[in-house]
């Protein structure tokens, strides 16, 4: 692994990464049961050299900002290391997100170029959120068919020839490590979306803590599943086995057979994974054993326990790699660890992976932090808590309760500079040095971490997604009601969980008027045009005006105060 | 070729047998996530599913926000 205390910035330890470790293999990129790419380091290097030429000859300066928005694949991570070479400071979107979305941030973000592919172009260009992102100023796109109209972008693979740009090598632009880095939005597509400024050093430091609990070396192989806009695949799936000479592997495809082939085909060492998909793997698994003959499925039982005792104060991979073979061989033979995270992972869920020799690494992070603040360090494992802090990482409970839970806070080299064009909302996030996570947890007796529920106004969904209501209620704009307000059901009856998260729509209605069918199908209807992890699941009526502030912004935190004294399971009406 | 009618139909003929749902549950205007209660990664499976009847390969960016079967069938019919 590269000393990364010698570099100041993302660009200039992935440049010394590509001479460094050259002719290993950094990229595979497959689609179904097609190997489409393999990539050495060199060959990296070759691809992204001309696109940051590319870049800086039409006008791309250091501490300009590019946007990326793609599904994963080779050639995003080819464009981000073009930008950093470049000096830029990556805007990494997600690709899921509607077009109206996208262009928000994009304008918000003051991106002057986009890098995207063409199945995504081709319908943001015919968004009309184009028109608020004048900032673009040019569109590069990825595998658009030979007579496709751009729309006024620019092919990406051109930018790789000779043909129109200078023959000089692009100019290295160094950063300090308190530069900007990258605008990573955490949320917030609605009124305020909160872009965090990540410098340098946070995704330098962040990327010592966590390579010294699950080290890469050439030859691991990471399968990225989660989008690589998301701080962890960032981290995990780049910017760590980048400075390690490791190779990222990428499926253009995710549906679960393919995924379970890769695991076999490319002898996978790592993978990161939100906890629906782990859940989902534990089923599929549970249903496998269930149908094992009952002679083997109790010798297959006696097998786990032996596994179960034989690791219970460590990890024993080679060990549980010959007990429990199969199992193993399911998924290439070679798998370290799975990462979860993105959101709350179950107790049982963790401890079923480990009884199979399986380590998860479990851990508690968000993006104002820099990917992850705590880890499991599997010394021994502990499926009931989410870790402990990594090093380099203080943290603190603020006024615990008397069963010492309080609000986490975290002090550390990697948490962000703070929130783009927000000074306000980075002073409420940030305070003397510390920021404000808004989770609410406790320390036990070994240092581990345990989270119990949320101070703060959103849910974390079992994807990984964290939805503020705020953010929802442009769905239910000039709903025909005196007033509404959405709110996540745990901030206002606050529950010791954090599964099973839901939102909530608190209406006024106005005097005399009765909840009608066309008004319930009404909501209904603007639910369903919501993506479906980010609506509504029941409605409270309050027969008051909504508290306001002078300004007529509803007082969120008055009116939750309000409702709290009302019974939660009486007055939830599910939708 | 089938006419979208068709391939709406089965579509719906697919899911219905993939759900296990008594004939007629389903209407092609239905919201799948909705009326299913099924999550991202069932609705994958039912896709593989559909590829293997049509004979066709949906790529993961073209059912990007399909939510409803009217809107997939229509995804497929473009690929027949």
């Amino acid at each position: 692994m590269l000393d990364l205390a010698k570099y100041s910035s993302i660009g200039a330890a992935l440049k010394d990464a590509m001479s460094r470790f050259a002719d290993e293999v950094c990229l595979m990129e497959a689609d179904r049961e097609r190997e489409k790419e393999r990539l050495t380091y060199r060959e990296f290097n070759s691809r992204a050299l001309p696109l940051a030429r590319a870049m800086q000859d039409a006008g791309f300066a250091g501490s300009d900002r590019a946007s990326i928005i793609m599904t994963n694949q080779s050639k995003w991570l080819i464009s981000a290391f073009a930008i950093f070479y470049a000096g830029g400071i990556l805007v990494p979107l997600d690709y899921k997100l509607t077009p109206v979305e996208q262009w928000q941030l994009l304008q918000h973000s003051g991106a002057r170029i986009l890098v995207t592919e063409y199945p995504i172009w081709r319908q943001l260009s015919a968004s009309p959120g184009r028109a608020t992102a004048a900032n673009i100023q040019a569109v590069l796109v990825t595998e658009a068919p030979p007579n496709a109209d751009l729309a006024g972008a620019k092919r990406w693979e051109a930018q790789l020839q000779k043909e129109g740009r200078s023959n000089a090598a692009p100019a290295f632009v160094p950063r300090e490590r308190k530069d900007i880095a990258s605008i990573v939005y955490s949320s917030g597509t609605g009124g305020r979306p909160k872009g965090c400024a990540m410098t340098h050093e946070n995704y330098l430091e962040q990327c010592v803590a966590l390579t010294s609990l699950y080290p890469f070396w050439p030859g691991v192989r990471y399968l990225s599943i989660l989008p690589t806009n998301h701080a962890i695949d960032f981290m995990v799936g780049f910017f760590g086995p980048f400075t390690c000479g490791a190779c990222v592997v990428h499926l253009r495809t995710l549906r679960p057979e393919f995924v379970r082939d890769a695991f076999t085909r490319y002898k996978i060492t790592y993978v990161s994974l939100v906890p629906l998909v782990l859940k989902n793997l534990q089923k599929g698994l549970e249903a496998r054993f269930a149908e094992l003959p009952r002679g083997k499925r109790k010798f297959f039982n006696f097998l786990v326990s032996v596994n179960k005792a034989l690791t219970k104060s460590q990890p024993r991979l080679w060990l549980s790699r010959r007990l429990l073979k199969q199992v193993h061989a399911g998924f290439g033979g070679e798998l370290r660890a799975i990462i979860v995270g993105g959101a709350f992972t179950e107790p049982q869920t963790l401890q079923f992976f480990y009884d199979l020799g399986i380590p998860v690494a479990n851990g508690y992070g968000l993006t104002e932090a820099g990917t992850a603040i705590t880890v499991n360090d599997l010394k021994p494992f502990r499926a009931d808590t989410v870790g402990k802090p990594l090093p380099g990482m203080e943290v603190k409970i603020v006024d615990p309760s008397e069963d010492g839970v309080g609000e986490v806070y975290v002090r550390s080299k990697t948490v962000m500079s703070g929130y783009l064009n927000e000074p306000e909302l980075t002073a409420e996030a940030i305070v003397d040095g510390w920021l404000r996570t808004g989770d609410l947890g406790k320390f036990d007796a070994q240092g581990h971490l345990h989270l119990s529920g949320r101070k703060k106004n959103m849910i974390v969904t079992e994807e990984g997604k964290n939805i503020y209501p705020e953010d929802i209620e442009a769905a239910f704009e000039s709903l025909p009601v005196k007033e509404f307000c959405v709110f996540a059901a745990n901030f206002i009856w606050p529950r010791r969980s954090m599964v099973g998260e839901q939102l909530i729509i608190v209406i006024r209605l106005e005097n005399g008027q009765a909840f009608s069918e066309q008004l319930k199908q009404d909501i209904i209807q603007r639910n369903n045009r919501l993506l479906n992890y980010k609506r509504i699941h029941s409605i409270v009526f309050h027969d008051e005006d909504f508290p306001r502030t002078a300004s007529l912004k509803i007082k969120r935190n008055e009116l939750a105060e309000r409702l709290a004294k009302l019974d939660r399971d009486r007055v939830i009406l599910p939708l | 070729m089938p006419t979208l009618e068709q391939t709406t139909q089965e579509v719906l003929n697919l899911a219905t047998t993939h759900f296990k749902l008594s004939p007629g549950a389903l209407s092609p205007e239905d919201d799948f996530f909705k009326k299913l209660g099924i999550d991202s990664l069932q609705t994958l499976e039912l896709l593989s599913r559909i590829e293997n009847h049509f004979g066709i390969e949906l790529p993961d960016y073209e059912v990007q926000g399909v939510s409803d079967f009217k809107t997939l069938a229509e995804r497929i019919q473009s690929r027949l």
